[in-house]
């Protein structure tokens, strides 16, 4: 009986972490042109859409996106902006893991969040021609 | 200068001259602004074997195909450019704790007071994920505890269901006695510990 429900915890708990796996965010604020490019498609970046690894997220003359990550990391981009979630990792139990992103094109404003916490290599933000190592908290970037 | 070479130079004049035209019509901008509870922050910029590191609030670089320099932004600066962007910023995680009589599911008379004002933030958010987090005390066996911690979470994620949530919008997590919030040896009972997690995003 006892082996069980650890059989069962752990087939619960392996379908837990898949599901936070396929989902690393959500969009909580979306205005004008909003797009999500996944696996070669454009889908609609309304608010309440997940997002993925790799996806990336594009905003139009009008438009502005807000992203809040499972690690609690916010990240929200102005108009014409090209933002990409180029791998996320992250272990909600220990906070380990990895966050890299790359703002192309655009404003992006960051808040950073468990991740960047537990680890100061943890997460980066990567521009055409520079590396950001983010040791803190809040900061903004623009590639004009 | 035989002309073979004169053209070679010519070319790379050129590829050269494009490529600096290039970069220099691309301006990057990095600002660090000031922590909400005014905390030691830092970003470090790294273009190439060029290292930049902002530490102080509103310290900035500009990265062009010439050296990165830094200067002082402004708050006005920051708002000029960097409106749309912040005005989309999602509201911030909010952490909420709850705790539970012994070897109970049921919630302390505080609690269920505390419990109420999960609501009054959810009524700020348009678009809300929700993370329930069960935890126990150290008494007991680990798979006792991971039961009950699993059934606290559960317990909290079918009341918020039952005033409204959306099933799909929260996730209960078991964690039994690995995350005491108050550091005890095993098998001691600890109130504190008989907790569940909210974060609401």
């Amino acid at each position: 009986m006892r082996a069980g429900w650890v059989v069962l915890s752990f087939v619960l708990v392996t379908w837990a972490g898949a599901a936070q796996a396929a989902d690393i965010g959500q969009i909580k604020t979306s205005k004008g042109a909003v797009s999500i490019e996944r696996a070669g498609q454009s889908l609609r970046g309304d608010e309440g859409a997940r997002v993925q690894g790799s996806d990336v997220v594009r905003t139009g003359n009008d438009g502005s996106v807000g992203i809040t990550m499972t690690d609690n990391s916010l990240l929200s981009a102005g108009p014409n902006s090209v933002l990409s979630l180029d791998r996320y990792e992250f272990d909600s139990t220990t906070n380990a893991g990895r966050f890299d992103a790359s703002l192309q094109r655009g404003t992006l404003a960051v808040v950073s969040g468990r991740l960047a916490k537990q680890s100061s290599d943890a997460m980066t933000v990567r521009t055409p021609s520079a590396i950001l190592g983010v040791r803190g908290t809040e900061f903004v970037v623009s590639v004009r | 200068m035989t002309s073979a070479a004169r053209a070679a130079c010519l070319a790379v004049a050129i590829a050269l001259a494009a490529a600096l035209a290039g970069c220099a019509s691309r301006t990057e901008r990095i600002i660090l602004l000031p922590e909400q509870d005014g905390r030691p922050t830092a970003i470090v910029v790294k273009q190439g074997a060029r290292e930049v590191r902002l530490d102080q609030p509103y310290a900035a670089t500009e990265l062009t195909y010439a050296d990165p320099w830094a200067y002082r932004a402004s708050d006005a600066e920051v708002q000029a450019t960097f409106k749309d962007a912040l005005g989309a910023q999602p509201a911030r995680a909010a952490h909420f704790t709850l705790y539970f009589a012994e070897n109970s599911q049921e919630l302390t008379e505080q609690s269920k007071a505390d419990f109420e004002s999960v609501f009054a933030d959810l009524k700020q958010r348009k678009v809300v994920d929700i993370v329930v987090v069960g935890h126990t005390d150290a008494v007991g066996t680990d798979a006792f505890n991971d039961e009950l911690a699993r059934k606290r979470a559960d317990v909290i994620r079918s009341a918020l269901i039952s005033r409204g949530v959306a099933t799909t919008d929260v996730v209960a997590i078991g964690r039994g006695k690995r995350e005491l919030l108050v550091p005890t040896p095993d098998g001691v009972a600890e109130p504190r510990n008989r907790r569940v997690e909210i974060v609401v995003r």
